[in-house]
């Protein structure tokens, strides 16, 4: 710290910005574990996740003074990290897309996980035990990235359709058909990898 | 669609996602009280919701934690 007195106009406008400044990148910090838990399933690797996280918070903190105090903060990191995730994509992408999109209608994965539980009559808790937490995973890094990123950030992050719209740049009705279809495609896909009776 | 387990379906991420009209809400809560096949399925989709949050979070390394400690501009 500077050992004069703020004696100018300007000595003191760089005292409060720095203020600011400390007050943003502390503000930023304490929502990191949120960041990386949206992040780490937006992508496919524990490696692919950490780099995003640390370029995000790279960024946002060359850009602090973009934000907008009293605005979401959580949503524009997620912002920067969705940017820098579809710069990465579009390279990505010119690998043809393998997956299915395959999706059933809301209570087709009850229905199949009823049918694979030997009791009569289960209750909710009994069928939900038929889906292992590896199975998880799998079948929502099997959604096609578009759809999974909105059942991510709103499933996963729970943030807002609007912010989610924000975030990814696309209309709320397109967040909401997307999530819609997202979820059915997410559950086709743990439908087919239920435990087996 | 005129069969209303079919429409209840239809109604269910909506009605959880709290985005339906008074309406369609009052509709959709009269039908999950009288089938109990609905209100069962319905109860499935909320813990799955949970379920999902729960087992896909996982949390940061502490190297990574550190590794953006460090960005912090120095006082």
């Amino acid at each position: 710290m500077s050992e004069s007195a703020p004696s100018t106009e300007d000595t003191r406008r760089l005292a409060q910005e720095a203020r600011a400044r400390v007050r943003f990148e502390e503000e930023a910090l304490e929502l990191s574990d949120q960041v990386y838990r949206v992040a780490r399933r937006l992508v496919g690797t524990r490696e692919e996740a950490e780099d995003l996280v640390q370029q995000t918070y790279e960024r946002a903190f060359r850009a602090w003074r973009q934000f907008t105090p009293g605005t979401n903060l959580r949503a524009w990191l997620l912002r920067i990290l969705t940017n820098l995730n579809i710069d990465r994509g579009r390279r990505q992408q010119r690998t043809p897309q393998t997956t299915s999109i395959d999706e059933a209608a809301d209570y087709f994965l009850y229905n199949s996980l009823e049918a694979a539980t030997p009791e009569d009559n289960p209750d909710e808790e009994r069928v939900l035990e038929k889906l292992s937490q590896d199975s998880i995973v799998e079948a929502l890094a099997d959604v096609p990235h578009d759809f999974r990123d909105t059942v991510v950030l709103v499933d996963i992050g729970e943030f807002s359709y609007a912010d989610a719209a924000q975030i990814l740049d696309i209309p709320i009705g397109t967040v909401m058909s997307r999530l819609h279809r997202g979820r059915r495609i997410l559950k086709k896909n743990l439908a087919d990898r239920a435990v087996p009776a | 669609m005129s069969d209303p387990c079919d429409k209840c379906e239809e109604m269910m991420q909506p009605y959880l996602d709290g985005t339906l009209s008074d309406v369609e809400v009052e509709e959709a809560k009269i039908h999950l009280e009288r089938c109990r096949w609905c209100a069962k399925r319905y109860r499935f989709e909320e813990r799955l919701r949970h379920y999902v949050r729960v087992e896909l979070s996982e949390a940061m390394s502490p190297e990574l934690k550190a590794r953006l400690v460090a960005l912090k501009t120095p006082l």
